[in-house]
């Protein structure tokens, strides 16, 4: 079969790869019929994330229909149409039954790796590192689908591809993020980040209820997107984040920040920044938390920060005093996909919500690599790229 | 307007740092490189010299728009040059070192060149995409507000 694969640093390739088949009875063979690039996949790209080797298939995002499953598997048979999360999970776990299913304590195929680095192994995921158990994503004609008698979803036929893909991972990341922040109805939510993710945070902010949503970029098709679904934006090259924040806030801060940003920051022209790179060259920093400090600074005292943007290793210059004596709570982590997708779902099909207004480019998939750079510049008011194995 | 993210963007940022390697290296070590091209008694010439490139260095990395700091680059570049151009005398006994250092201005002086140019084209770009049709909410914003409000569980309720 066809898939992208990983070979380095900004080298991602349309390979021909040798088609998965069923390991385990509890698996799946997926045909994908729509996938997608995220910002997560960027920090691969962009060589920010350790873990990643040559020729890995790559890709979180996919949805299609069932080929082949497992004897052990209940659930699903062929012909099914299902979205699949991008979280590998067992169901059975004692975290799985608590819902935390990003942190699944049995699908990690490389568990003692990732302890090492993280003190505690978390779950397996599609498409991404070693660290997350090395499995061969959705970028690709076919994946292999572990656990598939748990995490996917079926989805009615009635709904587009481009309505439910993102069902698998930033609708519920941004819904998730909103949820963490506790909304009050008299609550202003500031989101850090117009991309994909950001934008997801925001309406759902919007739906959990909060008196105004702010979204701060850099970049205008991205803000003017955020504007349509009822935010206030801020133009971080423009104006001050943190004047304009003050100014929308009677000097108070907002109650509830989100970073939809993650570790690759940029902050043109404040001294941080500068500080950052030079670290982060020098391999003494490997993310650059300029959007953390920022949010910290400007959250109201007990306020809340959440943090669905990812970060990999260690940050730097954390004003932890602030943080502490404001009395901030921090809620964070890569989503628990299936805690929300049943909900999410029924409100797609109800229209409260279509997902499918973020994508801007629809490509067959061997166009792939040309378009991680198009998705990263955001050329061509790039903001989300479907792509058609 | 906003740059980003284009060629002309990075270069303007290597250059930004590479102004600052040089300056700092004409401010710190202003004796063995004016012995190294044979200009002696210009140390303090040279200090200058430092201080304008860690300055322009900084305005390039700070600038929202770099372009005119650079074009300042291409200014110091002929200066550079005006002030290499007497140790390329046959009396200077370091005058190949005095070539080598002028033929590296020159290629510097292009680079700043080129940097401009890929500067202006990202300025050419077209104007941005206009989403404002795509609120992702089929009913409308306000029938979208609080649709999902649940019930508050921070006060402990
Ligand atoms: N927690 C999860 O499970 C999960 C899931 C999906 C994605 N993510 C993460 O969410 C983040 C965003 O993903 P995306 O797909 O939207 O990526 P993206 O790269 O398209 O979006 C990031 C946006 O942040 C903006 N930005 C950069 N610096 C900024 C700053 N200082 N202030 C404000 N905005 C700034 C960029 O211009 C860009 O529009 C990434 O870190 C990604 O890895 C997390
Ligand atoms: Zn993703
Ligand atoms: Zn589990």
């Amino acid at each position: 079969m066809r898939a992208l694969c990983y070979h380095g640093k900004h080298d991602i390739r349309y390979d021909t790869v040798p088609d998965p088949e069923i390991e385990h009875p509890r698996d799946a063979i997926v045909k994908v019929s729509s996938c997608a690039i995220c910002g997560s996949d960027l920090h691969l790209y962009d060589g920010f994330m350790p873990g990643m080797m040559n020729g890995d298939i790559i890709g979180h995002e996919f949805m299609g229909e069932v080929v082949e499953v497992g004897r052990e598997n209940r659930k699903l048979k062929v012909g099914d149409r299902v979205v699949v999360p991008f979280t590998i999970v067992c169901g059975e776990c004692d975290q799985c039954r608590r819902g935390n299913f990003s942190v699944c304590e049995r699908t990690n195929r490389n568990a003692e790796m990732a302890a090492k680095m993280f003190g505690h192994s978390t779950a397996g995921l599609f498409g991404y590192t070693h660290l997350t158990g090395g499995y061969a994503g959705g970028q690709a004609e076919y994946v292999r689908v572990p656990f598939a008698d748990v995490g996917p979803v079926k989805v009615p036929d009635g709904l587009t591809d481009e309505q439910v893909l993102f069902l698998g991972d930033i609708l519920p990341t941004g819904w998730q993020a909103a949820v963490h922040c506790e909304i009050e109805p008299t609550d202003i939510v500031a989101v850090w980040g117009a991309g994909p993710v950001g934008q997801f945070c925001a309406r759902s902010a919007l739906m959990l209820g909060a008196k105004q949503v702010i979204v701060i970029d850099n970049v205008p098709e991205r803000l003017s997107m955020a504007r349509a679904g009822g935010a206030i934006t801020i133009d971080f090259d423009e104006e001050s984040v943190l004047e304009r924040l003050e100014d929308l806030t009677a000097g108070k801060g907002p109650e509830k920040c989100i970073d939809a940003v993650g570790l690759e920051a940029h902050a043109g022209r404040s001294i941080d920044s500068m500080y950052d790179r030079a670290k982060q060259a020098m391999m003494m920093e490997t993310d650059r938390p300029h959007v953390l400090r920022e949010m910290i600074y400007v959250c109201r005292p007990g306020g809340i920060v959440s943090i669905p943007g990812v970060y990999g290793g260690v940050v730097d210059k954390i004003p932890f005093g602030a943080a502490m004596n404001k009395g901030l709570t921090f809620r964070m982590g890569q989503t628990h996909v299936n805690r929300w997708v049943d909900d999410l779902l029924r409100r797609i099909e109800e229209g409260q919500i279509d997902p499918s207004f973020v994508i801007t480019h629809t490509v067959p998939l061997e166009h792939g690599p040309e378009y991680y750079d198009i998705f990263r510049d955001k050329h061509d008011g790039c903001v989300k790229v479907v792509l058609k194995p | 307007m906003t740059y980003r993210n284009g060629t002309g963007t990075a270069l303007a940022r290597a250059l930004g740092w590479f102004s600052i390697g040089l300056g700092a290296a004409e401010l710190l070590a202003p004796r063995s490189l004016a012995s190294m091209l044979g200009m002696q008694g210009r140390e303090r010439l040279l200090q200058t010299y430092g201080v304008r490139e860690v300055a322009s260095g900084m305005a390039i990395l700070a600038a929202r728009d770099p372009s005119p700091w650079v074009w300042s680059r291409v200014a110091g570049d002929a200066l550079d040059l005006a002030t290499l151009a007497p140790a390329l005398d046959e009396s200077n006994p370091r005058r190949e070192a005095a070539a080598i250092a002028v033929g590296a201005v020159t290629a510097v002086m292009l680079v700043d060149l080129l940097c401009t140019r890929e500067l202006s084209r990202e300025r050419e770009r077209p104007p941005p995409r206009d989403y404002s049709d795509r609120s992702g909410f089929p009913q409308g914003v306000d029938r979208a507000r609080g649709i999902a409000r649940q019930p508050t569980t921070a006060m402990g309720g």
